[in-house]
Formats: C-alpha cells, structure tokens, sequence
C-alpha cells in the first residue's frame, strides 16, 4: 500500500511547493508595484501588446461562440416552444462564463506564451542578471507591467468580446432562424443584469492576472538554453490555461451559489 | 577605511544539490588593482563573481566590500553595494528590445532617474570611449556583430562610472584581433575610471594583457595568487598545467559531467 502512495504523496509536496513559489512571486511582485517608480511607459506597451493586438482572436472566438450558441440552443428549445429564452440563454452564457473564459485561454496562449518565452531568453542570456548589476529591480521592472496590464487589459477585451458575441448571435437569430430584430435586442436587454457583467469582468481580470503571473513567473524561473524556454513557455499555457478553469468554478460558486 | 580591500572574500562555500563548487574560498582586491582569475570549465569561477555581486547567496562565508559585509543585504541596502558595480556579461547580455544608446544610458535612466535626453548624451560619449561612431547609438544589438556587441556592453558597464568592474570571460567567442582591442579598452577604461578590476576568463593572453595580479583557482579553492609577471615562474603544477594547456597534471578534467 505504502507503495502506491509514496510517489502521490511526492507529486502532492511538489505541488504545493510550486504553489509556494507562485504565491510569494505574487506576493513580491505585488509589493513591488505599489512603490515608485511607476514605469507607465512600460505599462503602456504591454497593454498595448495585451489588449489591442488581442482584439482580433479574443473578437474571431467570440463571434463564432455567439454564433454557434444561438444555433445550438435553437435546436434543443424549439422542442418545447422555447424559442424566446434563447436571447436570454445567449448573452447570460457569454457575459458570464464564455466571454471571460474563452478570452482568458485566448489570451493564456498568445500572451502568457509570449512573455514567457521573452522573459525566459531574457533569463537564459543574462539579461535579468545584467537588469539587477544595473541597479534595476528585475521582477519591478519586467513582471509588475505585465501583471498590471493583465490585470487591466482582460476585463477591456472581455467588454468588447461579451458584445460582439451577442452581435454574432444576433446576426444568426435574425438572418437564419427568422427572429424579429426587435423582439430579439429587447429579450436581451430585459434579461441580462449587472451582476451578469459584472462577474464576467471581475473574472476577466483575475484571469489576466493569472496568464500574466505564470508567463511571468515561467519564463523567470526558465533555465538551460533554448530547451528550458521551450518548457517554460509550455508550463506557462498550460498551468494559466487550469488555473482559469479552476477559478473560473471558484469565482462562479462565490457569486452565484446561494 | 582607505586601508580596507576593495573586495575581501572568506571561506566562501556555495554548492548546487550534491555539487560542490566553491569549497572555503579566500582572496581579497587592493583598491585599484586588476585581479585576473583563471580556471578550467566548471572550477567554480561564475559562481565567485556571482557571490560577490549578490546575483548568488553564498551558502556560507562571507563578501566584504570596502569593509562591509554583503552576503545578507537585500533590497534597498543591496542597490546600494550595487550601484557600485558594472559587469560585463560573457554573451553581451544586451537588452534587444532597446537601442544601443538606451543599453547604455540604462543604468543612468532606471538605476539613477536621469532625463533621457541627458543620458543620451552620457551615452554616445562612453560609446566614444569604446570607438564607437554616434551613428551606431540608433541601431538594435541584434545588428551588430559580436564584436561592437562586446564594446557597447563594456560601454554599458563603465557608463555609471562604478568602482568595481567584474568582467565574465570577456574575449570568449571573439578573433584575435577584435580579443586584442577588448583588452585594450578593458585596461584603458579601468585606468581611466581608477576603478578596480576583476576578470574570469580562460584566455591566457587575455588574462597576461589586463592583469596586475593573477589568482588561479581549482576544484573550488584558489590554488595560486601571485603578481601577473611572475606567473610564468610560479613553481605550482596547477598554474603550469593550466598556461601550457596541457591535459597531463594535476587538473583531471572530468570527461562525465555527472
């Protein structure tokens, strides 16, 4: 028996050593941005790189996701006559849980990947040492913008992403399923409410954070050459990618569980 | 205080899981002086140099600079020692998302808050120093050659004007010649500032070139210190080995790694 659960048990303290390490990352890098100086150039271009450049894969998922949830909710509730829930069903699933979620793995593999592989080449060259004999803080200066902009460039996207996937789903509503235009904006509107949004953008940010923290802390704890990135920016994707989804359950159950 | 070492170093021990790399080493800087420390692959040499910046914590021993004890400072009391260095990294470490003139102006920008447009002109005049043309100041490191690579790191190292420069294997990977220009701005810009000096590196012609003094070190330990003219007469095996490049003697290079 011992057996079969010693190597659980090891897997269980890597774990939560890892967790540990994660955590009091976060915790520095966290204390670090609340003391000057605030480097707003440099939180400007990574909200540049985070939000804007997203803009066209966080909008392209969130078209086809409206879309495709209209026709899939079409399907099931003209069964029972239900054909009027559907705008309902539509903009609670994105602004809640598609719109947030969807955008945060998006961006986990183009941002979370990105920074990284940067700041893991930035490792493995030297140039995090070469940061520190410059009488720069290295975490100040590489991975506080990048959680600052996570943290304020998701909720951004996820604002946009929440109305164009109502848009896409509109456009089949409409022109494919013969809805009337005006029914379908006023069964929309009538629905959703503020909390809907609301928790979709507070889950929007702790997901920005969270891809921004494992590109971060990946590439920073990168080591051995172009193989050691490679894997950092691996563990980056897939680590932000789970803890979204765990989060996302976590955050759902605290505003929604009664 | 005038009487102090530069740098003095005691029974410094550092060790990676079961490797032990630095095993109780000792040696001390005059200020001024240009110490070369030479050693095969894997003595031990990096990691000195890291201990002594504070890039490594020893795991025990200790690091004085100008008197004072070192190994435990951390934030603001580490910039502090640390504003006293430059470095010049092996591979350049160059940061490649910033012009040549903002690599230089670095430390004076981040490290000290000084205006840019000032910095600027700090920077082309140290790029001067190093010989290179003002018209170099607008490119990207990744447009230079691994020479002019070299010469705007040192310029990088030496802009801050600091009181210790440490210099990693600074001719590896360079020809002859362009070896033989970095040597001889390495001594021209440490007589210049009257800053002290220390060196790793393999290169022999390198380490005659730019040294006062010469300490070897072996299997963690320094195993000669002596005058740099008197190396040749040095009368210790390790010494003799190592200058004649021989892979007969006392040094037995470990063929497994592991």
């Amino acid at each position: 028996m011992t057996n079969i659960l010693q190597p659980i048990g090891a897997a269980v303290l890597i774990a939560l050593e890892q967790i540990g390490r994660i955590a009091l990352f976060a915790i520095e890098a966290i204390g670090l941005a609340f003391r000057p100086p605030f480097r707003l150039r440099l939180i400007g271009r990574q909200l540049i790189d985070v939000g804007y450049y997203s803009l066209p894969v966080v909008g392209l998922t969130a078209i086809f996701t409206g879309m495709v949830l209209v026709l899939q909710s079409y399907t099931g509730f003209t069964r029972f006559n239900a054909e009027a829930a559907i705008p309902n069903v539509v903009v609670i699933s994105l602004t809640r849980e598609l719109g947030p979620v969807l955008a945060g793995l998006m961006v986990a593999g183009r941002i979370g990947a990105a920074m990284a592989a940067e700041i893991g080449t930035m490792r493995v060259t030297e140039q995090i040492d070469a940061l520190s004999t410059l009488s720069t803080n290295p975490i100040k200066y590489l991975v506080v913008p990048r959680l600052v902009a996570g943290l304020i460039a998701l909720p951004l996207l996820v604002a946009v992403a929440d109305i164009i996937g109502v848009f896409g789903g509109y456009v089949i509503a409409i022109y494919k399923l013969g809805f009337n235009s005006s029914a379908y904006i006023k069964n929309t509107v009538d629905f959703v409410t503020s909390l809907d949004v609301v928790s979709g953008l507070v889950k929007a940010a702790v997901f920005g954070f969270i891809v921004a923290l494992m590109g971060c802390y990946n590439g920073y704890h990168s080591r051995g050459g172009a193989q050691g990135v490679g894997a950092a920016t691996t563990n980056a994707v897939v680590s932000a990618s789970i803890l979204i989804l765990v989060f996302n359950y976590m955050l759902t159950e605290a505003f929604f569980s009664r | 205080m005038s009487e102090a070492p530069k740098i003095a170093v005691t029974g410094l021990y550092k060790s990676f899981g079961p490797k032990q790399v630095l095993k109780g080493l000792d040696i001390q800087v005059e200020p001024g002086q240009s110490l070369v420390v030479i050693g095969g692959s894997g003595s031990g040499k990096s990691v000195l140099i890291k201990c002594i910046i504070g890039l490594m914590r020893p795991d025990a021993g200790s690091v004085r600079i100008d008197g004072r004890e070192t190994t435990n400072l951390s934030g603001s009391a580490r910039e502090a020692v640390r504003s006293k260095f430059g470095m010049l990294f092996q591979g350049s470490a160059l940061f490649d998302s910033l012009r040549v003139w903002e690599n230089v102006a670095f430390g004076l920008i981040e490290g000290e808050r000084m205006a840019r447009r000032e910095a600027k002109e700090v920077a082309l005049a140290k790029l001067a120093a190093v010989g290179l043309e003002p018209t170099v100041a607008e490119l990207y490191p990744a447009e230079l050659s691994g020479g002019m690579q070299k010469r705007v790191a040192l310029a990088r190292a030496i802009a801050k004007e600091p009181e210790i420069i440490f210099f990693d294997e600074p001719t590896t990977g360079l020809d002859p010649i362009m070896s033989d220009v970095i040597n001889k701005l390495i001594l021209k810009c440490v007589r210049d500032l009257g800053a002290t000096a220390v060196s790793i590196t393999h290169d022999m012609v390198s380490a005659r070139f730019i040294a006062d003094r010469i300490a070897m070190i072996h299997d963690g330990r320094i195993v000669w210190d002596g005058k740099a003219g008197e190396i040749d007469r040095s009368g210790n095996h390790f010494v003799d080995q190592f200058i004649h490049g021989r892979a007969e003697g006392p040094i037995k290079m470990p063929v497994r790694s592991l």
